[in-house]
């Protein structure tokens, strides 16, 4: 991909770099454009489970700084409806779906809150849906959820992993929606747990999501996040390598369309020796007001010797008029790392590639089709099932034709 | 009989210093079957000729004019020209990430040929083009020259030679860049090519060592932006003797 970008903002960045630990200490984080002090070290932000604890939200947070607030007050502000709600799921012998009261030992288990929104969602929840997955076996289920409807909501989940179990549970998300919520990730030692957040919102849909993740010892968790409908889709994981050994891998894909706001601020903190995380998204945006948010934070703790680390961002800008921020952040306290970079590049679509494809007499349109697919697959590639690889190869090509005649 | 016409031709390029006159006034005639070699120095303007009879969109052609059996190819798309039947095997083929070679010849044969391939004889065809090219047969699945070796992507440039069958072929330094097995490898796909077809070639080198697998009809020498003398084989010997150097009394090599 081209490395020129015409328009991306000003925190976009194209760089490929393995720092250490020397220049990449919390400056790279610290912005003081917005003129206010930012917070020192990521493991140290303000968090709370009271949204009373957080001032009224401006835009101006280091966390809502890129988001269209003005767009969600109900959500940050208002009042949330925290009753439970209809999903839809196929029963498995070993994945227990059900609801389960605030009072669940696991709940605050994985993380709290670090903004308003996800502390209103946290204080209003009803009832949590918790998954628990037992049993060693492969196995995979998908929740969907198709009738939220449009009342400002907050829901709360839990998707547990037992030790040694495995499983790919898979979140569909569908219909209307204004949603706070929050999900709880617990992978117990040795379990090797997939989970998939799909964002396939009507055009209308506002969802504020925030995963928060724990990975036990020799433990394993893949996170997808896919978001191709929606009006305003941000989508947060945060995940603690907290058992030594643990290993999690981090995929996002996301397609932005004309006047669609697509983000994500992915949080890794390796808190334990010899643990290994990857962070891998791409998104592609196309269509005038096309927005997409990609913040990546990987903190290394002086707990966490033996690290091996990367993470990285690419951004295919296929029409003017879009703009795509992706900020990598790279905070290292220790010097005994395996490996540490990050790389992150937003570009427009390669001529050359589109060239050497029409010089071959395929058509424009079916050119700039495959660049896009090709460029995309590599996340798809990863999500380790193949109904759903196929189903999501399908949805970018929605997608792409969704937009064609622009 | 197919030929391919190059009239008068001046093409310029767009650069930070302004406008650069490149091409100034090529003449060249192609009949089907004919092999015509066109030798230069660095900078002289060859691969712009590729590009420009492919369409490469940074070129802009000032005046003059290319037939392709009498229709103007410069009002053609760069995919219309490539189902006219015209290829060029590219000096630097790009890496397509994400795209299998196996769906990219699909996809490029179904548009040449305007249906898609009868499933069992074009597996058969990619995969005997494959053996003969001496390409692992994990070519297959591997993303469109992504990491390849020089030499591979030659080869693998060569295939789509080989299979896409065009009428006229441009090949920009192909030669270059490869060892002296990988270029007989390559001359013979070439070969194969031209008689299974009968395909008229316009064969771009630097060195006159790819003409002892490639026999050439004619050879141009090109300085300059323009054919500079034109002869027989025989010119390239006289090429590889004497060099460039009486053409370019006037004119810095870059
Ligand atoms: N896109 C471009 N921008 C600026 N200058 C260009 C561009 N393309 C070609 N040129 C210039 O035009 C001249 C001819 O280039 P061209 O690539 O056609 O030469 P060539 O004969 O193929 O050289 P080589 O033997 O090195 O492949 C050179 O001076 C080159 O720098
Ligand atoms: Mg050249």
């Amino acid at each position: 991909m081209s490395a020129a970008s015409t328009s991306t903002a000003p925190t976009s960045s194209s760089s490929e770099a393995l720092p250490t630990a020397e220049q990449h200490g919390i400056k790279e984080h610290s912005d003081g454009r917005f003129g206010f002090v930012p917070v020192q070290t990521r493991s140290a932000r303000f968090k709370s489970f009271e949204p009373a604890d957080f001032a009224a939200v401006t835009g101006r947070e280091a966390v809502w700084k890129l988001s269209p607030v003005g767009k969600f007050t109900d959500l940050t502000a208002g009042e949330l409806d925290g009753s439970n709600y209809d999903f839809d799921t196929t029963p498995h012998a070993d994945v227990d779906v059900s609801w389960v009261d605030r009072t669940d030992a696991r709940v605050g288990t994985a993380g709290a809150p670090e903004e308003r929104a996800a502390a209103n969602a946290w204080s209003s929840f009803g009832q949590a849906l918790a998954i628990t997955v037992s049993g060693e076996e492969a196995k995979e289920i998908t929740l969907t959820r198709a009738t939220l409807g449009s009342v400002p909501r907050a829901a709360h989940t839990i998707i547990e992993a037992k030790p040694f179990s495995q499983a790919v549970v898979i979140l569909q998300n569908i219909g209307d929606a204004r949603i706070s919520e929050n999900v709880e990730i617990i992978v117990g030692e040795s379990a090797n747990l997939t989970v998939v957040t799909l964002q396939e919102w009507n055009a209308d849909a506002v969802q504020l999501a925030n995963h928060f993740a724990t990975i036990g010892r020799d433990a394993r968790l893949k996170h997808v996040v896919v978001s191709l409908g929606g009006s305003i889709v941000r989508v947060n994981p945060s995940v603690i390598l907290a058992g030594p050994g643990s290993d999690t891998e981090l995929f996002g894909l996301y397609f932005a369309d004309a006047g669609q706001h697509l983000e994500q601020q992915v949080y890794v903190n390796h808190d334990a020796p010899n643990t290994r995380s990857r962070v891998n998204y791409k998104g592609a945006l196309q269509g005038a007001g096309a927005r997409t948010v990609w913040i990546g934070d990987v903190l290394i703790g002086n707990t966490a010797p033996g690290t091996d680390s990367y993470e990285q961002n690419r951004n295919l800008v296929l029409t003017e008029g879009t703009r795509a921020d992706s900020i990598p952040n790279l905070e290292i306290e220790t010097g005994d790392i395996l490996g540490a970079g990050h790389a992150s590049a937003t570009g427009r679509f390669d001529d050359e590639q589109l060239f050497y494809l029409q010089s071959r007499g395929i058509g424009e349109i079916e050119a700039r089709r495959l660049v896009v697919r090709g460029f995309l697959s590599e996340i798809v590639q990863h999500i380790g099932s193949a109904p759903l690889e196929e189903r999501l190869q399908g949805a970018i090509e929605n997608e792409l034709r969704g937009t064609e005649g622009n | 009989m197919s030929v391919l016409e190059i009239k008068d031709l001046h093409v310029s390029v767009e650069t930070d210093q302004g406008t650069k006159q490149i091409l100034r006034g090529v003449d060249l005639i192609i009949n089907e079957g004919e092999i015509h070699a066109i030798m230069g120095p660095n900078g002289s303007g060859k691969s712009t000729l590729a590009y420009t009879i492919a369409g490469h969109p940074k070129y802009h052609v000032d005046s003059g004019s290319i037939l392709l059996d009498g229709a103007e190819v410069l009002t053609m798309t760069v995919d219309e020209r490539a189902r006219a039947g015209l290829f060029l095997a590219m000096q630097y083929p790009v890496e397509i990430p994400g795209v299998t070679v196996t769906n990219f010849l699909r996809t490029a044969k179904t548009a040449i040929d305007g249906e898609a391939p009868a499933i069992r004889t074009w597996i058969k065809d990619v995969r005997e083009s494959m053996v003969k090219l001496r390409m692992d047969k994990s070519f297959a699945e591997r993303n469109v020259n992504e990491g390849f070796s020089g030499g591979e992507k030659k080869r693998n440039e060569i295939l789509q030679l080989e299979l896409l069958k065009p009428k006229f072929a441009v090949l920009d330094e192909t030669d270059s860049g490869l060892d002296v097995d990988a270029l007989k490898i390559v001359s013979e796909g070439v070969n194969r090519a031209k008689e299974n077809t009968g395909l008229g070639l316009l064969l771009i080198t630097h060195y006159t060592r790819i003409l002892r697998y490639i026999k050439p009809d004619f050879v141009h020498v090109f300085v300059d932006g323009r054919i500079a003398e034109q002869g027989g084989p025989e010119l390239a010997d006289r090429l590889e003797d004497e060099g460039y150097d009486r053409f370019l009394t006037e004119t810095p090599v870059g």
